[in-house]
């Protein structure tokens, strides 16, 4: 690790100061991404802002429609919340399974969807449920916030400050996660809401993305058989020494359909 | 004599206490005042010429105190990591095994191999320099794929080993076996891959080299599993310092699995620069370069045959390996894929001829040694998958089969070398067969079938050979070494006990179990015992634990040394009682005078030995001490059967163990606890193998699986609840009758788990590890498929 200089704020104004003050200045939330890039020297911030003493960033709360969720929120926070659990169990359930307790203690909300590693989990549930992802410029809609691989919507200076989620008739999340770092080879979050049906995968490709396909079918008959024969095309989808194009694209129709058993379960 | 500590006693292990309470002084946790840090400079290539090094790149970084390459240890006579077995080829010529240099020489071999080495005043400095070093390479192409390492037209690793070839080894009578397998009526043939394992012991490697102008003396402090051993290679071979000037400690270590046995680049150049530098020199190695450095296990691909009769008995069995040693013949890598591995190719079975060719292939990777269980891991495999097909392909029940065939007299001579001493495999397989609910199975696996499941039995009868000696033996077959060992029984004059062993713990739990056999022995609580080892300046010698040696051979060198001095300790009891020696009877802690109420209890006659007012010093020498170097008449030869039973989604492959039975004769057991602690981290090595673990490394030699992000060891939630038994027949070449368990689970465990999924695909085309996309791909070309859909 090189050396940098470590800030603490305890507003999000001043953490919006310290983003515009230093040569390369970074955000740090869990910390599961940056510190151990950082440790491998493969990433050398002059600044770090640390976000986890601004209480203004952090808890669950539910509104008409909605679960607002603050971004500095742990994983583990977000899977034993009561209201999590009740109005979006689907959410609670992801929550649940990221990464090992370690992570999940430690690992953000705002982290996980900032970085938008292709193989988190958020990202689907953001996507599948048509959050908000509100800033501290702006609110960005979960279609326009996942951009590309590690990439988001998000200017330089700009912090997430929370995820609103709408509360869904139904949902269901399925994951097949990589057995070495527990990621998503492949997640697929499916929501039945106010705009109809979105299915959101995650894992198989570069970035989270929607099956028009799917959502089509499961709007005229909500079942795991409705997805029978439906097939994601296995070209640009990731392929890496844990799986190959073929088998995420197969992941992609059994992970569905489990997401969906997950829906009418309310699991 | 306290029954809840004696021999047989599931006693807690004394030394968890500290470990879990953060009390553990591992090499890491040891800071040297004026301490300097050493980062190492490794080669980026898999295979490259090094060209200039610009160390003045370096030594402007802020903080670094010195660089050194392989030219300053060439200047030093520093010299080479040496393999220590030598095997001859079966044309007679030696092994070719260019020793591997501590920083390159001109060459490098692998991605990883040291360069060159940044002494800096912090570890961020050190790091730093390392960073700024300029080295030139002039890339040369690499050699990786093992299968096609030998062909004429692949580079070579060393200009010295043709064909890229270290040896090519033979075992067993030839002739004999083509005669078997001309009278087969049926043979079986396989194609087995037995994948490369990264040891990733928990507590990576790490070194404080400590040089002392004043006595002209070096300490090291470092993570080994033979600190001698290391102390050893050191002097005679790398001219480090004479042995009387080098102390090794080896103080706790987190795990090993046979990688902490071998002497490494990293320690070598920390005790070595702390004198040029003339401040103690520490490295603690990170996991990526863990990854890279330390030597990895297995890597064979073998081609096997089994004759069969027509009544399902074999006849002869004979296979072809291809074994990967990487870059460097490390210090035994040698004897890991013939006499550890050949050896034990007639697994439990009455085998009439044998016959074994080995070839050890040079390749651009980090070189590859001993890993838990070290051959026989890869012996089991061939073996084990050869008679699970064979079974099958005769329509043979595999529990049947097996029976049909085992070894049931003894002693029984192998056509491979070894004399199987002891031993009941009906027995073990029974009682395995009762616990799984084998005749069970059928419905078990319906009900799965109708749930979209695959369920699968396999079966693992293994046999190993521990506690590899004697000497004299292991000598006339290449070791460079004696593989005895060395204890002392040091009694203090209030009759409290330390015990100074050559073996080394790291993990294993020796300062219970061998407290255990002390305290049973001299009828003292086992607080009263403290086991010390892992330091050569403490213990005077010993060849250290790997091999599941420590019980069969260490512990017998601990029972010998108690011998002495209960026999010395009579003597003075007879004094003491004014009786004569042969009539002193020494039971739970006392000294009785045979047939009489006259008796001294050990802390009485502890106390008179030292003080020697109770008996003519010309006739009896004060002091309560003695030692013994133990050196065993054979092998040990724990043998079992485990049964894996699983079930695949048939969806995604996903793999998942419901049951797994081992019955395991490990001999006489001193603490079932500890051995059970044992089954349990070989299978679950084991399946890490077989169904998780995958090094990957790219057509330029490149790691591609060098994290944790990306290979896969075995957790919690990849195992299921074992259930184990014991049989015990006693080993007959040891005063305890112990045959060893360290490392049984990680032999038995990858053929148990293949040989379930391929029952429960139902072909036999499915290689470790056995990853969901595998199985998955299998499940696709299985005549099974259909039965699950």
């Amino acid at each position: 690790m090189y050396d940098f200089n470590y800030h603490r704020p305890s507003s999000l104004d001043e953490a919006v100061t310290l983003l515009g003050q230093g040569e390369d200045v970074k955000v740090l939330a869990g910390g599961h991404t940056l510190l151990p890039t950082m440790k491998q020297r493969l990433a050398a911030p002059s600044d770090v802002v640390d976000l986890s003493r601004i209480a203004a960033l952090k808890g669950i709360e539910a509104t008409e429609g909605a679960v607002r969720i603050g971004a500095a929120t742990s994983h583990a926070d977000v899977a034993a919340s009561g209201e999590v659990r009740n109005r979006i169990p689907a959410l609670a359930a992801l929550a649940a399974r990221i990464g090992d307790p370690h992570v999940r203690n430690r690992g953000t909300l705002g982290g996980s969807i900032a970085n938008n590693d292709p193989n988190a989990d958020y990202p689907a549930a953001c996507l599948a449920l048509g959050a908000t992802i509100v800033t501290t410029k702006r609110e960005i809609a979960a279609d326009d916030f996942f951009v590309d691989m590690f990439e988001t919507a998000l200017d330089e200076d700009e912090i997430v400050t929370r995820v609103d989620f709408p509360v869904p008739r139904r949902a269901g999340y399925a994951k097949f996660p990589n057995p070495a770092s527990r990621y998503a080879l492949v997640g697929v979050f499916v929501a039945e809401g106010g705009d109809g049906i979105r299915a959101a995968v995650t894992g198989a490709g570069p970035c989270v993305f929607r099956v028009p396909e799917m959502e089509a079918a499961l709007g005229h008959d909500f079942s795991p058989a409705a997805l029978e024969g439906i097939k994601v095309d296995a070209g640009g989808l990731n392929a890496d020494i844990h799986a190959s194009a073929d088998y995420r694209a197969h992941l992609v129709g059994v992970m569905a359909r489990r997401a969906v058993e997950a829906a009418l379960e309310g699991r | 004599m306290a029954r809840d500590t004696g021999i047989g006693a599931r006693v807690k292990r004394v030394e968890d206490q500290r470990f879990i309470t953060g009390k553990g002084r591992y090499t890491a946790d040891l800071n040297r005042p004026g301490q300097a840090h050493a980062a190492f400079v490794r080669s980026p290539h898999a295979h490259a010429k090094v060209g200039s090094i610009d160390k003045a790149s370096a030594m402007e970084v802020p903080g670094v105190l010195a660089v050194f390459t392989g030219e300053d240890l060439a200047a030093d006579e520093v010299g080479a990591l040496p393999c220590g077995w030598a095997i001859t080829s079966k044309d007679g010529s030696p092994m070719v095994a260019p020793g591997h240099p501590c920083l390159a020489q001109g060459k490098v071999r692998y991605v990883g191999d040291p360069v060159a080495v940044v002494i800096g005043e912090t570890l961020s400095a050190a790091r730093g320099g390392a960073e700024a070093l300029e080295v030139e390479y002039e890339e040369l192409p690499a050699v990786v794929d093992l299968d096609a390492a030998q062909s004429s037209d692949a580079p070579l690793v060393h200009d010295e080993a043709a064909r890229n070839t270290a040896f090519e080894w033979e075992l067993g009578d030839k002739a004999a076996t083509e005669e078997a397998f001309a009278k087969a009526r049926h043979v079986t043939r396989i194609d087995l891959v037995n994948n490369r394992l990264v040891p990733n012991a928990m507590e990576p490697r790490a070194a404080v080299g400590e040089y002392d102008s004043g006595t002209d003396g070096f300490t090291l402090y470092t993570t080994s599993q033979n600190p001698h051993v290391a102390r050893l290679v050191m002097s005679a071979f790398l001219n480090i310092a004479p042995e009387h000037k080098l102390r090794v400690i080896a103080p706790d270590v987190g795990g090993g699995f046979g990688s902490k046995i071998y002497v490494y680049p990293e320690e070598t150049v920390c005790v070595w620069a702390s004198s040029k530098v003339d401040r103690p020199v520490k490295w603690t190695c990170d996991r990526a370069e863990a990854f890279l450095s330390d030597a990895h296990g297995r890597d064979h691909l073998t081609h096997a045959e089994l004759a069969l009769d027509e009544q399902g008995k074999i006849l002869g069995l004979r296979i072809k390996t291809k074994a990967n040693v990487g870059g460097y013949l490390n210090l035994f890598a040698s004897s890991v894929p013939t006499y550890l591995y050949a050896t034990l190719l007639s697994g439990q079975y009455d085998i009439p001829a044998i016959y074994a060719e080995v070839d050890a292939v040079y390749t651009n990777t980090t070189p590859v040694d001993a890993y838990r269980g070290a051959g026989r891991p890869e012996a089991t495999f061939v073996v084990e998958r050869l008679i699970e097909v064979a079974a099958r392909e005769t329509g043979m029940d595999p529990a049947e089969f097996r029976r049909r065939n085992f070894v049931t007299s003894f002693p029984h001579q192998t056509p491979v070398i070894m004399m199987y001493d002891a031993g009941d495999y009906a027995a073990s397989l029974d009682k395995a067969l009762e616990l799984i609910d084998y005749s069970g199975f059928a419905q078990r696996k319906s009900q799965a079938a109708r749930e979209g499941k695959l369920r699968g039995i396999g079966f693992s009868t293994y046999i190993e050979a521990c506690g590899i000696a004697p000497s004299q033996a292991v000598g006339s077959l290449g070791a460079g070494v004696g593989l005895w060992e060395s204890a002392e029984v040091r009694v203090n004059p209030v009759g409290t006990v330390e015990v100074l062993t050559g073996s080394h713990s790291h993990g294993q739990g020796h300062e219970t179990t061998f407290a255990q056999l002390v305290a049973d022995r001299l009828g003292i609580p086992m607080t009263n015992v403290a086991i010390v080892h892992g330091d050569t300046d403490k213990v005077q010698f010993g060849m250290g634990t790997y091999g599941s040696r420590s019980g069969a051979v260490g512990m017998s060198a601990i029972s010998v040394a108690l011998d002495r001095v209960v026999a010395k300790a009579k003597k003075v009891a007879a004094h003491l009682l004014e009786a004569s020696e042969g009539d002193i009877e020494f039971k739970d802690g006392q000294f009785t005078v045979s047939g009489t109420d006259r008796s001294i209890d050990w802390t009485s006659v502890a106390l008179n030995a030292y003080t020697a007012h109770g008996f003519p010093s010309a006739d009896l020498e004060p002091g309560l001490k003695e030692g013994a170097f133990y050196d065993p008449t054979n092998f040990t030869f724990p043998a079992g059967c485990h049964i894996c039973e699983l079930e695949i989604d048939a969806d995604t492959g996903h793999t998942r163990i419901v049951n797994w039975v081992a019955v395991d004769d490990f001999g006489e057991i001193i603490n079932p606890m500890i051995v059970e602690g044992q089954v349990h981290g070989g299978i679950a090595q084991g399946v890490g193998q077989a169904l998780l673990e995958h090094t990957v490394y790219d057509e330029s030699g490149q790691l591609v699986s060098g994290s944790f992000m990306d290979y896969t060891m075995p957790r919690a939630d990849d195992l299921p609840s074992f259930s184990l038994d014991f049989t015990v027949t006693r080993c007959p070449s040891n005063p305890l009758g112990i045959k060893g368990c360290g490392e049984a689970g990680a032999i038995a465990a990858p053929a148990a788990v293949i040989n379930a999924i391929t029952d429960a695909v139902g072909h036999e085309d499915v290689a470790m590890p056995a990853t969901a996309e595998a199985v998955w791909q299998a499940i696709r070309k299985s005549p099974a498929r259909e039965a699950a859909e």
